[in-house]
């Protein structure tokens, strides 16, 4: 049945070699942690990715409680936190995944800094890992303001009074992040919010695609 | 893709009408041990997932996110905390010379030549040599700047108390709390307890809040004249029924709190 279902779809629009693109291709014996175990600093990469699997389908189900203005913010967050089924579980799976990603980031950074996986020909995948650890930041920093609450608040007020300190640019970039040049307030919840949950993920899948695309194009570096 | 003549299609699409094969590849005579991704590794990578997925769930069930209180940019003396893995940031921006004459230094020359090397390094260490010992100066730079953000970071939390961060920041609902200010108890709040307590019994500049909190009538108007933990003794100046009066407001807005 299911074999027919397939073959029915396949007949139409030839799906078989986008998944074998996908899915079909060797794992070599020096990233198989099974054949040596040191290879699991290989997975630190899929890792990640779990990890934003994880953050991209909490703050989903988050986004049905949250409310982006300072009334309500708060106190949404604090409903889902008490009164909803499972909201604490939901709410920290995203706030420990934002943590964890980080760490993972870290741990993947630096395998392939230190087995020099960045050099020819994999420059430019290494650029675009870094432009993803920014993204990450960004996400981060833009997160932590959501919740608004004082720690939030008052972070935000420090870190975006050290983006005014940027020369040249510094009112620009507080006004552009956070809405008004000295108020943090309404405007900034906002813009963070959109930042936080529109621009930044868009940001991150169009990175992540180019990343994947990258590897398999160029397949894993060799063993050292 | 095949071209020519000959080819069939399905419909008038531009989809091949012969079957393409769903039997992978066989990958037994690449070099080494290599095996399939799919399906071979992925049945056994998804164990080595959810073996971290526990993990991970194990931490989020046993630390409850925190939150504190509501924004209120009019809080005394909060000091400000961002998340950890920005920390060595902030404690960067407090030395001498990456702070106040030198702030561009802390701001933007150190971060920069540190993120642009990190952003650059395939081309600052351009040589072919893979393995770290072999480019001493990009493995020593890498541990040096990470030995670097550790400390900092560590220096940076180590200064912060965070249980008693959370303690006098917990979060409460403040539309359900009305405080009654025609209580002859608040007037002797205003007086005695005010300063450090906050205006609303949810916390101030020294105190934490009021409200939540487990003690008896009898225990408050004993912690009001002798003082507990950090809060000294006596800070209550006035008759026994005003003690009273105070012990039975604080009550008053707590039981209030907890319908
Ligand atoms: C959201 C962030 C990221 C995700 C999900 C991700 C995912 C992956 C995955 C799954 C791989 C395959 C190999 C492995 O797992 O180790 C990989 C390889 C690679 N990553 Fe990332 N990565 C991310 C960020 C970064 C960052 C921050 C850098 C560097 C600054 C980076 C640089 C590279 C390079 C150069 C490779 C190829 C390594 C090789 O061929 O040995 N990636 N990435």
């Amino acid at each position: 049945m299911l074999q027919k279902m397939y073959d029915w779809i396949d007949e139409r629009i030839d799906i078989t070699p986008i998944w074998r693109d996908i899915a079909d291709h060797e794992v070599p014996e020096h990233v198989n942690p099974a054949h040596h175990f040191s290879a699991f600093v290989y997975c630190f990469g899929g890792l990640t990715f779990f990890v934003v699997v994880i953050q991209i389908l909490s703050g989903m189900f988050l986004t049905m409680y949250y409310v982006p203005d300072i009334e309500n913010a708060w106190k949404s967050v604090y409903y889902l936190q008490t009164q909803v089924a499972h909201g604490q579980i939901v709410r920290g799976m995203h706030h420990w995944g934002a943590s964890v990603v980080i760490v993972m980031l870290l741990l993947h950074t630096l395998r392939v800094f230190f087995q020099g996986a960045y050099k020819k020909p994999r420059e430019l995948n290494w650029m675009v890992g870094v432009l993803l650890f920014f993204v990450m930041l960004g996400l981060g920093f833009t997160g932590y303001l959501l919740p608004w609450d004082n720690k939030a608040y008052f972070a935000t007020e420090v870190g975006l009074n050290i983006a005014g300190q940027v020369p040249l640019i510094g009112d620009w970039l507080i006004t552009l992040l956070g809405g008004h040049p000295e108020i943090i307030g309404a405007q900034t919840l906002t813009r963070f919010f959109a930042i936080h949950v529109f621009f930044l993920p868009g940001a991150l899948f169009a990175l992540l695609a180019v990343h994947f695309i990258l590897i398999r194009r160029q397949g894993i570096s060799g063993p050292l | 893709m095949k071209r020519g003549k000959g080819m069939k299609f399905v419909g008038d699409s531009r989809i091949n009408a012969e079957s393409t094969s769903t039997v992978p590849k066989d990958y037994s005579e690449y070099p080494g041990r290599t095996e399939a991704f799919w399906p071979n590794f992925l049945l056994k990578e998804w164990l080595a997932g959810s073996v971290f997925l526990v993990g991970f769930l194990t931490l989020v069930l046993t630390h409850p996110s925190p939150l504190e209180g509501m924004a209120d940019p009019t809080t005394a003396g909060y000091i400000p905390l961002p998340d950890w893995y920005f920390l060595f940031l902030y404690e960067l921006l407090k030395y001498k010379y990456a702070s106040q004459d030198f702030i561009l230094l802390g701001v933007i020359v150190i971060p920069g030549l540190a993120f642009g090397a990190l952003l650059l390094a395939p081309f600052l260490d351009n040589g072919p040599e893979r393995r770290p010992n072999k480019r001493p100066i990009a493995t020593s730079l890498m541990l040096l700047a990470l030995v670097a953000t550790i400390w900092l970071t560590y220096d940076s939390a180590g200064a912060v108390d965070w249980e008693a961060r959370a303690e006098a920041n917990k979060p409460i609902p403040a539309s359900e709390v009305e405080i009654d200010t025609s209580d002859p108890g608040y007037a002797v709040y205003e007086n005695s307890c005010m300063s450090c307590h906050g205006d609303d019994l949810t916390n101030g500049a020294a105190g934490p809040p009021l409200i939540g909190i487990e003690h008896t009538t009898e225990e408050i108007a004993d912690i009001s004249v002798n003082g507990i933990g950090d809060m000294p003794a006596d800070v209550f100046q006035g008759t026994d029924e005003e003690l009273q009066q105070l012990a039975e407001f604080i009550t008053s807005v707590n039981e209030q709190a907890g319908e």
